[in-house]
């Protein structure tokens, strides 16, 4: 985020303090919208109820409510659990989740990160939380949660193969692995020399589109892959001694996960923050208007609602998939299938 | 050491040589691991202790009773109206169903038939319990694999069923509607258009199950061929109802024994299966459902009219004697053998409850397989726990 | 392709639910707010008419649970024509229902040869003490407004709707 997004010079530090508050925004303000919207509101809707309508209009003020029962429970450890893991975990996988957000571009200047190798720290990073979860499933000194945090690490670690293969094809078609460069490579880009749409790579990388959403599922243990979770029969898993503050991290670090990848899947496939430059004339990162900057978040959070919609309809509509299921169904479908979506990718490439 | 029954030790026996050939193949100890008797998953308080491998079973054994509330006893020191509201609460959502067999036992003893509107009006009763109850094993078949949203469904179809059972009898859950003779009263009026309604929104339900549910490639996936149980298994095991309809025996109460019930006046199929494995056994389920609809409109169609209730005494005293009546419940074959010695109460009640016996197969159904099937297999037997444990 | 994969055909049933629900409404009623009526005959409550209650016993003796606590003693009544003898009845001092035992079978109800029993559908009587859930018989006698006409039957009943 450079001085010139603002009339006036702002120091280092003031710097690093919106950037800090911008990231807890970033992380925290898409989780407590999909909790709402999507968990309280349409998971009723699509089973014939309304959900929370008391707190707040239409139920709005549930979330705060929630929290605040979280926040107010005792804080207790089972007697044979490690305490120091047990403590650590919930942070370790939240911290992903934050260290995640600093690589998403919002705007032309609106950005935390810019590195030159920017997808590559995002799938890197975004398996911090396999950890967290196993010092979870096994801090807690409880059977049903070693079984749950041993079905995630290995479901978590199939899955990232096919998430990390299927963006290969995105940076093929980018000829970079920079954030900010695929999304401009998007809406500057034209298909067949039609720039009405710029060239959102979900029309040519459908394929690769199609597995990085199943593997992001996968990643967020949600179901048709929530075996970690598996309701019912390990109560809740990883997370089943787990109350209170600890609980509400694991609690909104799911839901700000699926914010944040779905972040990331609108970066590479939807065109990010942009619209297509065509549209205003616009003929590279340099000419773009700085309301840019604002309007940027808001068409970003657009694109995530619609991506965790998709997320959360499959999530409330599947039965879960068995473990070995899972595991067949990605070494032996998925990875293959993005390995030929490579293969494509660069065939095409090199013709076209 | 305090003594063990033949059986205790038989199966700690058992679960030593499991435990022994686990540390021996593989060098690693296996995990005992308790399911219930609080746990999501069980309709109840049933404990399932498992010794796993891994994620594989090696023995399985249930242990029921945490729900026994001693209605063989209580029987024997209640009068016969008195018996018929507690066996309301054996089953409890097909809870007409259990009235019935008690019933029919008492007035055979007693040598009276109820009148014709009274025994098709008991039967149309009886296949709506049995929608109710089946409807919500088809919700949460999904919830026990992990599809939340057909269980919203099931609820709500099944609320109008319940509906229609608390215009009639006053009841949603417990009846009590059925005495020695005929009936309470007879139906509201209203209630047979508001039944044709509601049997075609159970219709509309039962084909959206079928697409959320059954059609699901990833819920087929998961029963097909988990828990298969050959025909011949399934007869030795004294497993009754969907479950025995599934692995291929065709034997349904309805059809193979005289009552004084409507069921041989309507027209109706029998729907089994050969697979035997678990979705044989929810689809058989899922038919039934859809027949017991049909049922009903028949039943509807060709209701007789008269009185609701025989000539009985005011004070019913049934003769001494002994009668076994069984029926096809939603769960299974529900009997009830009763011994009379000529006074306002039995003097015993025998109470053969279906889930009791079906669930007698868990230990051997559940060797070899993965812990997610052991939810998947419960499931798909259904039983529920007061019908176990009584 | 002939048939619609089966993933496809239960997105598009959850779809749909959440479409009706948007539009024409959930299948839940918002109780407090608004409050579904139950049927005529539905068990909510047992109303006692005083009147007609001769302290028999057969509810209490009938009772399952035996909740019913009824106790009342003989009196002499003015006699009820002129230059008779005074009649003997039965006065109720105590008909208590204790509706933490109460399971809501309706023996009592059906037993009673006197019709000073009757079910209403109220149902809205929690208390926040068990022993509150103790009715006495003015507490009875005032669910009588309660209890709602019998309802007609269905066309081949044999009589007229009794109680």
């Amino acid at each position: 985020m450079t001085s010139a997004l603002w009339a006036v010079e702002i120091p280092y530090w003031g710097q690093t303090l919106l950037r800090v508050l911008g990231g807890v925004v970033a992380v925290l303000l898409p989780a407590g919208t999909i909790v709402y919207v999507f968990l309280f509101k349409m998971m009723s809707f699509m089973q014939s109820r309304l959900g929370p309508m008391e707190a707040g209009p239409y139920g709005s003020l549930q979330l705060v409510a929630e929290v605040g029962k979280w926040l107010q429970k005792e804080d207790i450890a089972p007697e044979r659990a490690d305490r120091f893991i047990f403590r650590l975990a919930p942070i370790v996988v939240l911290a992903s989740t934050f260290l995640l957000v600093a690589v998403v571009p919002f705007g032309p200047d609106a950005w935390f990160t810019n590195f030159e190798t920017g997808i590559y720290y995002a799938m890197a990073v975004s398996s911090v939380s396999v950890l967290g979860i196993l010092m979870a499933g096994w801090a807690s000194a409880n059977k049903y949660s070693l079984l749950g945090g041993l079905r995630a690490a290995g479901q978590l670690i199939a899955y990232e193969l096919p998430m990390v293969l299927a963006v290969i094809g995105v940076v093929i078609q980018a000829e970079s692995m920079n954030l900010q460069q695929i999304v401009v490579a998007q809406n500057a880009g034209s298909i067949f020399g039609w720039d009405g749409l710029g060239n959102p790579y979900l029309l040519t990388q459908f394929v690769g589109f199609l597995i990085f959403m199943i593997a992001v599922q996968a990643e967020l243990t949600q179901a048709p892959f929530d075996m970690p979770i598996a309701e019912s029969e390990l109560v809740s898993g990883y997370m089943t001694e787990y109350s209170g503050f600890r609980f509400l991290m694991f609690f909104i670090g799911e839901f700000a996960t699926a914010g944040v990848f779905a972040l990331i899947a609108s970066v590479l496939f939807l065109g990010g923050w942009g619209v297509p430059f065509a549209w205003f004339g616009w003929n590279g990162i340099d000419d773009v208007d700085n309301w840019m900057n604002v309007v940027g978040p808001l068409v970003m959070f657009g694109k995530m609602m619609l991506l965790v919609f998709l997320i959360m309809w499959v999530r409330f509509s599947y039965p879960r998939f068995r473990e070995d299921q899972l595991q067949r169904f990605a070494w032996k479908f998925l990875i293959p299938v993005s390995l030929g979506n490579i293969v494509l990718t660069a065939v095409a490439k090199v013709v076209w | 050491m305090t003594m063990l029954s033949d059986r205790q030790q038989l199966s700690y026996i058992a679960a030593q040589a499991a435990d022994a050939r686990v540390n021996v193949e593989l060098e690693t100890e296996g995990m005992t691991l308790n399911i219930g008797p609080q746990h999501p998953a069980t309709h109840g308080t049933l404990r399932i202790i498992a010794r796993l491998d891994g994620e594989q079973v090696v023995w399985a054994e249930p242990a029921c009773g945490y729900m026994h509330r001693g209605y063989e006893k209580l029987a024997e020191v209640r009068t016969y109206p008195q018996v018929t509201t507690l066996v309301n609460r054996i089953d409890w959502l097909g809870s007409f169903a259990n009235e019935v067999p008690f019933i029919l036992a008492a007035e055979q003893l007693m040598e009276i038939e109820a009148p014709a509107r009274a025994q098709w009006i008991r039967t149309l009763l009886f296949e709506l319990s049995r929608i109710a109850n089946v409807s919500l094993f088809l919700g949460d078949l999904g919830v026990q694999m992990g599809a939340i949203t057909p269980v919203f469904m099931a609820f709500r179809d099944r609320e109008y069923v319940l509906n229609l059972i608390e215009a009639a009898t006053g009841g949603r859950f417990h009846p009590n509607f059925d005495r020695i003779g005929g009936l309470k009263d007879d139906l509201p009026a209203g209630f047979v258009a508001e039944t044709r309604q509601v049997m075609k929104k159970l219709r509309n339900f039962c084909d959206e199950i079928e697409d959320l549910l059954f059609g699901n490639e990833i819920f087929q996936s998961r029963t097909r061929g988990i828990g298969v149980i050959p025909r011949d298994v399934a007869l030795d095991y004294g497993l009754s109802g969907a479950n025995l309809r599934a692995s291929g025996v065709d034997w349904d109460l309805r059809r193979d024994q005289r009552l004084p019930m409507a069921w041989d006046k309507v027209d109706w199929k029998v729907w089994t299966h050969t697979d035997g494995d678990s979705f044989a056994r929810c689809w058989v389920r899922l038919q039934e459902t859809r027949e017991a609809t049909k049922l009903v409109d028949q039943l509807l169609d060709g209701l007789p009219s008269g009185p609701v209730m025989a000539k009985v005494p005011r004070i019913i005293k049934v003769p001494a004697g002994e009668a076994w009546v069984s029926t096809e419940n939603p769960l299974g074959e529900m009997g009830y053998y009763v011994v009379s010695k000529g006074d306002l109460g039995p003097f015993r009640v025998k109470i053969r409850s279906a889930s009791f016996n079906n669930i007698s197969i868990v230990p051997w159904v559940l060797r070899g397989v993965y812990v997610p099937d052991i939810i998947t297999i419960l499931a798909s037997l259904y039983f529920i726990l007061g019908d176990i444990d009584r | 392709m002939a048939k619609v994969p089966g993933l496809v055909k239960g997105l598009g049933v959850t779809f749909s639910t959440m479409v009706q629900t948007i539009t024409k409404g959930a299948n839940t009623v918002q109780y407090p707010h608004e409050k579904e009526a139950p049927p005529t005959r539905a068990r909510g409550v047992i109303a006692l008419r005083e009147d007609n209650c001769t302290s028999c016993m057969l509810c209490a003796r009938s009772c399952p649970d035996w909740c019913i606590y009824i106790e009342g003693h003989k009196e002499l009544a003015p006699p009820r024509r002129a230059g008779g003898k005074p009649r003997q009845v039965n006065k109720l001092d105590r008909f208590d229902i204790d509706f933490a035992l109460c399971m809501y079978c309706g023996i009592c109800v059906e037993v009673c040869p006197f019709d000073a029993l009757f079910w209403s559908p109220e149902y809205e009587y929690s208390e926040g003490r068990i022993a509150d859930l103790l009715h006495d018989k003015t507490k009875l006698g005032e669910w009588m407004e309660t209890v709602p006409e019998a309802p007609e039957l269905e066309a081949g009943a044999d009589k007229k709707g009794k109680k």
